[in-house]
């Protein structure tokens, strides 16, 4: 039974909702709208940390000082894209420690798309163009969330992403217009990227989990399906510029839908790479726990330091 | 080239050798850090020295005339034609020994820099013009954390201690003068570097005994980066970093 108070507050926030205004910190909010914003804001973090491995894996080989600059550059705007998730995230009262040991003990997802590996050169072309791509779709819908530093954050990271999306089409661009064997592990990298891009908006409608209530909460915006659909929309044509072939022999435009047609993902690779079991899984966590654990005497050095200093002022005082 | 300009091309491939070899080093911090904040601050700087490496190997390639580019410098060299100071390219280690070469040639290159400004060659005076800031910036980052490392822990202490002893055997080498620097120091255009020791010294001595740490002062021993005679690490360093440029000769990237 909720308390004629909770009523009240319950009503008060669905108004809001209705009426476009942002949820803040402060504001009542149900308890399940809260764990919902903390799964999908965390998730969102993680993802931009763990997305540093695999475009990191090529810092140190980027083959030229302005591509290892830009890479680098890239690398590090994701970081901070995770910095400020996590506080974002930090405001519905979880602190950034239980969201990394969430992380780490595979409580907490991140985007699939980083369970892949980056095998050459121009996949750190194909993860700006389509994976910055695909999540731009999806962070452009998420500026208009109802939580106030969820949808501020979007707002910032929009603008940075699409810098990542230019610095990587501008690689594949590169690529496709430069030597045959350029152009070969341009297409090879689209072609691996393709599908695990299209996966990224999460399954059809359907099938969606958590789609239901976050739509109506307005956490979410658009649907796993339209979101997809507009990132085909917009990326075939670009595919075309590249003078690329298509990922998938079905893509074709569909004058009655107005929208490209295309195949079908293989669900059951969604499936299993989600539940563990991709190429890089395990790695990714594993450097994750590395870098956390061999920083471990560090973060108690500091910890140390503060509390004599803290002492000294004491004594002193 | 004539004698003056294989001096000068030789001085600005060393300083951007220098350069991209640390750039290279910080670089691998990132997503390794022991916080998100660290590998965002570590890449910072590595961005800044990427940045001076940059502008060295472009003029050098001016100055040489042959039509190269800063990435025919950088990447289809020789270790034996890399002519950095060692201390650059030692491996990171771990966060104390990063973290206090860092400090070492924070204090060297706020000196260096501020001094290099002076040069007559208005070109190298603007690039350290850029530079000496960041540097100043660099410092006001590493001397904390000196200080938290130092003073935290037996552990971190340890660790620091450790790290200076291996840092000691290439501090010397900073203060060094080829014979090509020298003459371009007599010109105005270069700086002499031995000039900058005793500052130095007293400077890294002060900062550390108020850590308890002795340091008496740099003193010359391992040499050999301006010669290209390296660690065996730069090699491993190069094979990495050259890779694409090797395994592909002549394309664009």
């Amino acid at each position: 039974m909720r308390s004629q108070d909770e009523e009240a507050l319950l009503e008060e926030f669905e108004r809001k909702i209705e009426a476009e205004e942002k949820i803040e910190p402060t504001d009542w909010m149900p308890e399940a709208y809260r764990k919902n914003l903390i799964r999908q804001m965390s998730q969102h973090a993680h993802s931009e940390v763990i997305g540093m491995q695999p475009e990191g894996n090529w810092i140190t080989r980027a083959p030229s000082l302005r591509r290892k600059a830009v890479l680098l550059a890239k690398v590090q705007d994701e970081g901070g894209h995770g910095l400020y998730l996590y506080s974002a995230t930090e405001t519905l009262g979880i602190s950034r420690s239980e969201m990394i040991e969430a992380l780490q003990t595979g409580v907490a997802k991140y985007a699939s798309i980083f369970n892949y590996p980056t095998l050459t050169w121009a996949d750190v072309g194909a993860i700006g163009w389509l994976v910055d791509g695909a999540a731009i779709v999806n962070q452009i819908s998420l500026q208009r969330t109802s939580y106030g530093p969820y949808s501020r954050a979007m707002i910032r990271i929009c603008k940075e992403e699409s810098f990542h999306q230019r610095q990587g089409y501008e690689i594949m661009y590169q690529l496709a217009k430069g030597s045959p064997e350029q152009k070969k592990m341009a297409q090879d990298a689209m072609n691996r990227f393709w599908w695990p891009s299209l996966m990224m908006f999460g399954p059809h409608d359907s099938e969606s989990a958590h789609s239901g209530q976050s739509m109506k909460w307005k956490i979410k915006r658009q649907s796993n399906d339209e979101l997809r659909q507009k990132f085909i929309d917009q990326t075939v044509p670009q595919i075309e510029v590249l003078g690329l072939e298509m990922p998938d022999p079905e893509i074709k435009w569909n004058e009655e839908r107005g929208h490209y047609d295309s195949g079908e993902i293989n669900w059951e690779e969604f499936y299993q790479v989600i539940n563990g079991s991709g190429p890089c899984n395990h790695q990714r966590i594993k450097h994750h726990v590395k870098a956390h654990e061999e920083g471990e005497w560090v973060r108690e050095a500091v910890r140390a330091y503060r509390a004599k200093q803290a002492a000294k002022k004491e004594n002193a005082a | 080239m004539d004698q003056q300009q294989q001096n000068l091309y030789r001085f600005l491939v060393g300083l951007g050798d220098d350069s991209v070899v640390l750039s290279h080093r910080l670089s691998e911090w990132c997503s390794n850090a022991p916080y998100l904040e660290e590998d965002l601050a570590l890449s910072n700087v590595a961005l800044d020295y990427i940045g001076r490496a940059r502008m060295f190997y472009q003029y050098a390639a001016e100055i040489e005339g042959k039509g190269r580019t800063e990435d025919d410098i950088a990447y289809l060299r020789d270790e034996r034609e890399f002519t950095n100071l060692l201390i650059h390219e030692l491996p990171i280690n771990d966060f104390a020994f990063t973290m206090l070469r860092q400090f070492f040639v924070d204090v060297f290159y706020c000196n260096y820099l501020e001094e290099l400004c002076k040069s007559s060659d208005e070109r190298i005076a603007a690039i350290a013009a850029k530079a000496v800031k960041e540097s100043r910036y660099h410092l006001k980052r590493s001397e904390p954390w000196i200080r938290q490392l130092a003073e935290g822990t037996d552990e971190s202490r340890r660790r620091i201690e450790n790290a200076l002893a291996e840092l000691e055997n290439f501090l010397g080498e900073l203060f060094e003068m080829p014979a090509w620097e020298v003459e371009l120091a007599e010109q105005g255009i270069a700086v002499d570097r031995k000039a900058l020791k005793a500052n130095w010294d007293e400077y890294v001595q002060q900062f550390l005994k108020a850590s308890d740490i002795d340091f008496a002062e740099s003193r010359l021993l391992v040499q050999g980066g301006r010669e290209g005679i390296h660690t065996e690490h730069l090699g491993h360093m190069l094979s990495d970093m050259q890779y694409v440029q090797r395994a592909y000769p002549g394309q664009q990237w």
